[in-house]
């Protein structure tokens, strides 16, 4: 075959169940206390430190690290259940998932050992929030023509410029961010890019919120004046970001979360049409929940195919590229079925409600962390087409 | 699906169908003269019997190694009654009735059809849409007889058999059991009813899909690499990237939901919930995919893919046609609705990650 693509039907090991228990009496407990409402994902309150702290105390930040570093030595199917359960749950996730999932991998890799061990033991205990500085006012998809300067000084460089898109950088601690130290090169234009760990609280960083069309606040622009970032916060090779940027990619797009995004308004939608829908009400249910199931057997897949130590670059990608859609055209769905649902029934606002948020959105799923567009790149490239 | 043994199975299988059913020879063979080689070698090969333990004299394969032998058919767009075959010996082995010799088909293959054994030991019914009816010496039939389920084996003979045609090239008939008398029934298992059937015909049907899929993916991967237009390959123009990029997604959607829902079925013990999820889904899924996929393929293949004397349609009208067997995806959507619906909204979520 000149395509060859597997999606092996790996299943859960009991491990995983005993987890997934322990997970949803934890989130049960939370509910119960208040820490946050479950119905409620359009909610402002969503950075919430206390349970980032309870959620490291019970192991399940850094799960996959060594042990030497406040990990927990854990499988990527195992922190695979507990991504899929707070993300179901609608739980507070914020202050942690990005670098639970992303940036302490990164400087697990490419940190000097002092730095590690500094900082991901408190990644772990969950007291720290991450950002990721790729997107510049002028460069989004097209990360390689990113702008901001690191200019070499006494110890370290001066950062100047801007990123955009910024999610959470207005509660972050770090970021992790490249900029430019040399220019690209004739035969390399994605050389001269280099990763670096910033501080947040860094003289010379101004954070500037971005309000977005759901009413919420997660976007900022980070704005940079001279700021200093010391030579041992130097992430891998200098000028090389672009070598490492590619197997981090698998990571990030496979998971529960690039599906279950607007998973709210399928439960409303269900709850909403009763125990004995309409014919069209079942037919739509049934070919929505037998995509979910698909797609979740797929990024299962994907999960186990990093567990083997695999880098499956182009399977995540396919996961992320259908996922996204699917879960962006959900509310969408919803609401032609709804049509169908008893105005007199007791969660007909709730549904409402819920699908107008999803639809707000919903733009944003199949833009963020790659876009679809860049993503059938990636595939095509896969298939040997370019 | 990747211990050896399966492996071994699938490889006896695909050289078959690569030494007797090649897609080009068949397709410009208008005399039928490859069918009886390639059943021959089929029938030595014991595969068509996989399904059927040792003791009712078949090869006692392990469903897993049947469902990927399937796969392998389907990516062979194998135009010969193996699936059907291995079908009516696995529901002839839940009641333990041995497996003739020869092809065979299943009935009823659609969920609107239902036969009854009467009281004086004889079928009734109609069933349509049977795959390679006209080509069987036998069928294996699930039928009503009061309050029992049975399993019956019957001469295709003792049936009154119309010719049909179906979507992809291959026989689909009506077959009208009036007064036909089995050669031997016995009651179905305590549980087993006509959706068990079904949803092991459509698991058997998606995996088909799936693997006319991964075929349709190749051949259309290729041809773009392979065609120039505008002073440069196809394959370079982003749109068409872009395209087979969709393609390779719906092949693996398809590939997951189906090779998902025969690991589910090769380790049930039962057809529960769980397994009635994964076996409808891949029905759903992979006949989505089918109608995604096959006009992506088309649209890359330009006018050639359109005629008779390119392969394409060997998969293409194949992969569309499969839908429709055991159920088609509306049928089934509607069903696993109901069941999601019956069990809650808050039951729905455990559902899916039981799996």
């Amino acid at each position: 075959m000149t395509a060859a693509l597997r999606f092996d039907p790996i299943r859960l090991p009991p491990v995983c169940e005993e987890l997934r228990k322990e997970v949803r009496a934890f989130l049960a407990d939370e509910i119960a206390a208040g820490t946050f409402d479950p119905h409620k994902p359009q909610r402002e309150d969503s950075d919430a430190p206390e349970f980032s702290r309870r959620v490291g105390a019970r192991g399940w930040l850094g799960m996959t690290w060594p042990k030497q570093y406040g990990g927990h030595e854990r499988s990527f199917l195992e922190r695979y259940v507990v991504t899929e359960e707070m993300r179901v749950a609608n739980a507070p996730t914020r202050r942690f998932f990005v670098a639970d999932r992303q940036s302490g991998p990164v400087l697990l890799k490419y940190a000097p050992e002092h730095i590690k061990m500094d900082i991901l033991p408190r990644i772990c205990r969950g007291e720290l929030c991450f950002a990721i500085g790729m997107s510049e006012p002028n460069s989004g998809s097209d990360l390689f023509a990113a702008k901001t300067k690191a200019t070499k000084t006494d110890g370290g460089y001066l950062i100047n410029g801007a990123k955009i898109w910024t999610t959470s950088a207005h509660i972050a601690d770090y970021m992790i961010a490249i900029f430019r130290t040399s220019p690209p090169t004739k035969e390399n234009r994605r050389h001269g890019l280099t990763q670096f760990l910033v501080n947040m609280k860094t003289p010379g960083i101004k954070v500037n919120p971005i309000a977005q069309i759901t009413g919420q606040h997660e976007f900022n622009e980070v704005v940079f004046t001279d700021a200093f970032v010391p030579d041992d916060h130097l992430l891998g090779e200098i000028d090389g970001a672009w070598k490492q940027a590619t197997s981090e990619l698998a990571y990030e797009r496979s998971g529960p979360e690039r599906f279950l995004e607007t998973y709210y308004v399928l439960t409303e939608l269900v709850r909403a049409l009763g125990p004995e829908p309409d014919t069209r009400g079942a037919e739509g249910i049934g070919r929505l929940v037998a995509q979910l199931h698909t797609m979740r057997r797929m990024s299962v897949s994907v999960a186990g195919m990093l567990q083997a130590g695999k880098e499956p670059v182009v399977e995540a990608s396919i996961v992320k590229d259908i996922g996204t859609l699917w879960e962006q055209q959900l509310p969408h769905r919803v609401r032609e079925l709804s049509a169908f649902v008893d105005a007199e029934n007791s969660n007909h606002a709730t549904l409402g409600e819920l699908t107008a948020f999803a639809t707000k959105l919903a733009p944003k799923l199949t833009i963020q962390g790659g876009t679809t567009e860049v993503l059938r790149g990636i595939i095509a490239r896969g298939l040997g087409l370019r | 699906m990747t211990d050896t043994t399966d492996t071994i199975v699938v490889e006896t299988a695909e050289k078959i169908f690569a030494d007797l059913a090649d897609p080009q020879t068949i397709n410009a063979d208008k005399t039928g003269q490859w069918i009886a080689p390639l059943w021959r070698a089929l029938s030595e090969s014991g595969l068509p019997l996989s399904w059927v333990p040792e003791d009712c004299d078949g090869s006692g394969a392990s469903l897993a190694e049947g469902f990927a032998v399937l796969n392998a058919a389907g990516r062979a767009g194998l135009a010969a009654p193996l699936a059907e075959t291995m079908l009516a010996g696995w529901l002839l082995a839940q009641a333990k009735i041995a497996s003739p010799e020869g092809a065979m088909t299943i009935a009823p293959s659609h969920p609107k059809d239902r036969v009854t054994l009467a009281a004086d030991g004889t079928l009734i019914g109609r069933a349509r849409g049977v795959p390679f009816a006209q080509g069987a010496d036998h069928i294996a039939v699930l039928a009503h007889s009061k309050d029992v389920v049975v399993i019956a084996l019957v001469e295709a003979a003792a049936c009154r058999i119309e010719h049909g045609l179906g979507l992809g090239g291959d026989p689909s008939d009506a077959v009208t059991f009036d007064g036909a008398t089995p050669l031997t029934f016995a009651v179905a298992p305590q549980g087993f009813d006509q959706t068990t059937l079904l949803l092991m015909g459509s698991v058997a049907r998606s995996l088909q899909i799936a693997g006319a899929l991964e075929t349709l993916l190749d051949i259309s991967v290729a041809y773009a690499n392979q065609r120039v237009a505008f002073e440069k390959q196809i394959s370079k123009f982003q749109a068409v990237q872009h395209n087979l990029a969709r393609l390779a997604g719906e092949t693996s959607a398809a590939l997951a939901a189906a090779t998902s829902a025969a690991d589910a079925i090769s380790n049930a013990a039962a057809f529960d919930d769980a397994v009635f999820l994964e076996a409808a889904a891949a029905k759903i899924r992979c006949a989505e995919a089918a109608e995604k996929g096959a006009a992506i393929a088309h649209q890359v293949h330009g006018a050639i893919g359109f005629t008779s004397e390119h392969i394409l349609h060997r998969y293409s009208l194949r992969a569309l046609a499969w839908r429709d067997d055991f159920g088609n995806e509306s049928h089934w959507a509607v069903e696993l609705g109901r069941m999601v619906a019956k069990r809650g909204a808050d039951d729905l979520w455990p559902l899916v990650a039981s799996r």
